[in-house]
């Protein structure tokens, strides 16, 4: 009997209880002795296994330049895992996870490497029984993409049997621009179908971003509301409290906008803005991502509606900070920004005229990521203006991080002889209680890659799509120059401020 | 922070409670639904509220712990109200209760039950007959039971079966999530063929090796056989019999399962039994009818009961099964009585020949059932050690806290 035609007797939709467990399988990590590699991925895995998700006989296979044996990675892995993993410690769950791991050492232009990798991957199929179903992790910068997946052909790893599978995962940043997110499309789905490409926006991994959908789709409530004739404007904001710390090798010359609001920035836009799925299918979902992406473009003109700064040093919470510039590894003179702004509008008849505000940057008063909703004023207010003077506009914000969780913001009687309306929140604490148990983002990402379920990861025309609302914007700054300062620890330049104040409006402070 | 609240009422601990929440900010908002777990007063309650307080980080939750005391003392309500750091996420009420008032829970719970959020009742040791015609079972939307618990577990299984009503759940299916999720995952895997008769053996007393084989009495539609080994010993192994070869899972040790499947090499996996903070967090998470344990309950009379066999077949002897009953299990079903016959025999000459190796076993199956037996005791006892690792991740979630609010 085929696949196809094959229905799980044991499976029932009503049995709720069943988790989905990844079928055998194995995880290759190039880069594996990177930050994220200690601190999320293998975590991660660890978290996973205790959770009884992955298989039984799942293999784990590090590559990178040191000179290791399998028990060298498999101590580095305990310890990445005893100082970040989120579930308790368990010996015996511990005992059978390392018993897959393998460790090859090599470079990524060495083939000897790769075919010891090859061989590896054989051997745990053999002993372990991973079915040749593997996934690539290329935690490393996209310069070597081209090398590593021609290395992958080369040495046979990327040819799959019948039944079997074998994916990519990469990580941001897709490329630079329009143009170079094209050349790394088209080096990756060389040798990876797009159908086995996971590219991993953490963001995306969330819970509160999953419950952007929940919050949306689920209620009555809120989604009335949800269009141009309720809705004045809303701010999606990521802010960073640190500087670029080691990251000025990766940093410099990409810039806040291209690292975040290309790939996160938009995702939640999208998500914000699009129009209900006919399902939750994966097809379905990312068919209105297109739909909502294609249709939004930036604002202009861009001197007034955007803005990018660079952080100066100074005093920040308690500690005295270097300037960017002076930061380590810094060319001098650099005009990469550490804070964008951009306005975009959804050409949409539910969005028409409202503005989508996004920011993000480094050195800001303190890290926050959320979505604020901004809704109109009511149309006519029967009381006297003094009465409604402390009145602001009602809002809804979906706090992303930290702190998970939706606020209110609305009207109420100030209790007193007088009629006096003041703005009052009220609170969903999604995060605060849940945080200790909800898994990681990269938890539920590893899991939906080794499961196949590419949901929340974007397709190669959602990436393409995003460059193209960004590009116009980034060629009007790198004609402008340099970027204003800020001082470190502000919410920004001067510039942002003024970009809101041209309508009458302002940021919101998170 | 604990506050006392000796000869009291309902209303006064309801009042505390709001006087609690003025001074102390948010404390009861959020809750998502009210967990009322109903003991007798003793050691048993602290390992309901630990297990309670673990599982409200996932569903943040009001916890009424209905503790009946003596029947002979003077009625008496004493309560005590846990919130902060002594209670998790949740906030959690003790009402004890002395004299005539231990068997009027259900009137001590409903004013302090939260407006609008679904209600769960536990019965973490003995529960009534009918969990759903009980005083406090009839208020609540889900009312988990645990056969485990109760002094004849498969008496007990019995009974759940004639008292079932949709809502109703018991751990002792829970403990088996694993097991059916590793189950399931094989049959989801080439070569796709049906499973033409399946065995599954464990402990004489273990409910869940029950509830298992009904469960794939239910689905598979086959005959199960369900053979017994020492009581105690809790799930054993499951043989999956198909055309080209047997799946199996077993787990001899209590701890390290092995899944072993034709053409493919045997592989381990991490199966120790789930403690009761990690089912009740699963009990929590869906409060549907659960159609599958009811399914499973009506199945249970058409498992086939074995001949209990003295030692657990060792793994060779399960492999010679495998071995020997696929030509004649599927071809005809009478020879099934047979095959099994063959399994035991050859279950025994492994074992007499692997006397001295398997004796440790068994004499660490004796140990297992005696904490089994006090199970009250056992669950207390870890969950004291528990308690002594517990201020580390308190601690954390602390330092969590406090970086979100700065």
């Amino acid at each position: 009997m085929t696949q196809a035609a094959w229905r799980n007797p044991l499976r029932d939709e009503r049995d709720k209880r069943l988790p989905r467990i990844a079928g055998p399988c194995g995880l290759v990590i190039f880069g594996v002795t990177g930050d994220l590699s200690r601190k999320k991925l293998m975590p991660a895995v660890y978290d996973l296994a205790n959770r009884g998700l992955l298989p039984p006989g799942f293999g784990l296979v590090g590559f990178a330049r040191r000179d290791w044996a399998d028990q060298d990675f498999g101590q580095v892995v305990y310890e990445a895992v005893r100082q970040h993993a989120r579930t308790p410690f368990r010996q015996a769950v511990w005992d059978r996870l390392a018993e897959g791991f393998r460790f090859v050492p090599g470079t990524f232009d060495d083939p000897a490497a790769f075919d010891t990798l090859a061989a590896t991957v054989k051997e745990l199929d053999e002993e372990r029984g991973t079915g040749g179903n593997h996934a690539f992790y290329l935690s490393i910068p996209p310069s070597f993409f081209p090398v590593v997946s021609e290395q992958l052909a080369r040495s046979g790893l990327t040819d799959q049997g019948p039944d079997q599978w074998r994916r990519v995962v990469i990580e941001k940043p897709f490329g630079h621009d329009l143009a170079s997110a094209r050349d790394l499309n088209r080096v990756v789905n060389e040798v990876f179908p797009e159908e086995s490409v996971f590219r991993i926006d953490h963001y995306l991994g969330k819970e509160t971003v999953q419950n952007i959908l929940a919050l949306r789709f689920a209620n009555q409530l809120f989604e009335p509301l949800w269009n141009a004739h309720y809705v004045d404007h809303v701010q999606i904001t990521m802010a960073e409290d640190i500087g670029i710390g080691g990251r000025a090798g990766y940093y410099d010359g990409i810039g806040a906008a291209r690292d975040v609001i290309q790939n996160h920035l938009l995702q939640l836009l999208a998500l914000m803005a699009m129009e209900e799925p006919g399902s939750f299918h994966p097809r379905a979902l990312r068919a209105e991502k297109i739909k909502v992406l294609s249709a939004t473009k930036p604002v202009g003109p861009f001197d007034q509606t955007t803005a990018y700064g660079q952080y100066t040093g100074g005093w920040q919470g308690g500690q005295k900070v270097l300037g960017y510039l002076e930061e380590e590894g810094i060319a001098p003179g650099s005009t990469t920004e550490t804070f964008a702004a951009i306005t975009c509008e959804v050409n949409t008849r539910r969005w028409a005229g409202v503005p989508f505000y996004l920011r993000t940057g480094k050195r800001l008063g303190r890290r926050v990521t959320e979505i604020a909703v901004v809704f109109k004023r009511a149309p006519h207010l029967p009381f006297d203006a003094t009465m409604t003077e402390e009145l602001g506009q009602n809002a809804l914000v979906i706090r992303v991080q930290p702190d998970e969780g939706v606020t209110m913001r609305f009207g109420s009687k100030v209790p007193g002889a007088a009629m006096e309306v003041r703005d009052v929140t009220m609170d969903f604490g999604y995060g605060h209680a849940f945080t200790e148990s909800s898994p990681e983002a990269y938890e539920r990402l590893l899991l939906d890659v080794l499961l196949g379920e590419p949901s929340l990861f974007p397709v190669n025309e959602e990436v393409e799509l995003s460059w193209q609302i960004l590009d116009p914007v980034l060629r009007f700054w790198a004609e402008q120059g340099t970027p204003e300062p800020y001082r470190a620890g502000t919410w920004g330049p001067e510039s942002a401020d003024a970009m809101m104040a041209r309508t009458g409006r302002h940021w919101r402070r998170p | 922070m604990i506050i006392d609240l000796p000869a009291t009422t309902t209303s006064q601990v309801n009042k505390k409670l709001v006087e609690l929440r003025d001074q102390g900010g948010a404390v009861a908002l959020g809750r998502v639904l009210t967990l009322v777990i109903v003991t007798d007063d003793g050691e048993q309650t602290e390992a309901a509220v630990d297990a309670a307080n673990e599982a409200s980080r996932e569903h943040p939750c009001r916890v009424i712990v209905v503790a009946r005391g003596p029947r002979k003392a003077a009625a008496r309500l004493d309560a005590q109200i846990r919130v902060g750091g002594d209670a998790g996420a949740s906030e959690v009420i003790v009402l004890r209760l002395y004299g005539p008032l231990a068997d009027e829970g259900a009137s001590c719970v409903v004013p302090l039950l939260l407006p609008d959020a679904p209600v769960v009742a536990w019965w973490p040791g003995n529960a009534p007959a009918v969990p759903s015609e009980d005083p406090i079972g009839r208020l609540a939307t889900r009312r988990i039971t645990d056969a485990a618990a109760e002094k004849n577990p498969i008496k007990a299984l019995e009974t759940r079966r004639d008292s079932y009503a949709e809502g109703d759940t018991d751990l002792a299916w829970t403990r088996l999530t694993t097991w059916r999720a590793l189950l399931a995952s094989a049959l989801d895997l080439p070569p796709f063929e049906k499973v033409t008769s399946a065995t599954v053996t464990g402990g004489a007393d273990s409910p869940s090796t029950d509830l298992l084989a009904g469960w794939l009495a239910a689905y598979l539609d086959i005959p199960v056989s369900r053979r017994k080994t020492p009581a105690g010993e809790g799930m054993h192994s499951v043989v999956l019999e198909r055309k080209s070869g047997a799946v199996e899972l077993s787990r001899p040790d209590g701890s390290v399962g092995t899944l072993t499947q034709p053409g493919q090499p045997p592989r381990r996996v991490a199966l120790q039994r789930r403690e009761n903070r990690d089912c009740l967090i699963e009990e929590l998470r869906r409060l549907d009818p659960d159609e599958v344990y009811d399914a499973t309950l009506r199945a249970l009379p058409k498992v086939k009961q074995a001949r209990t066999i003295s030692r657990p077949a060792d793994r060779g002897a399960a492999k010679a099964a495998a071995k020997t009953t696929p030509k004649a299990g599927a071809a005809k079903p009478k020879a099934a009585g047979k095959s099994r016959r063959a399994v035991a025999a050859a279950a025994s000459t492994a074992t007499s020949a692997k006397a001295t190796a398997s004796a440790p076993a068994a004499s660490a199956g004796k140990a297992e059932r005696k904490s089994a037996k006090s199970g009250a005791k056992s669950t207390s006892e870890k969950s004291a050690g528990r308690g002594k690792a517990a201020p580390k991740p308190a601690k954390r979630s602390g330092k969590k806290a406090s970086g979100a609010q700065r």
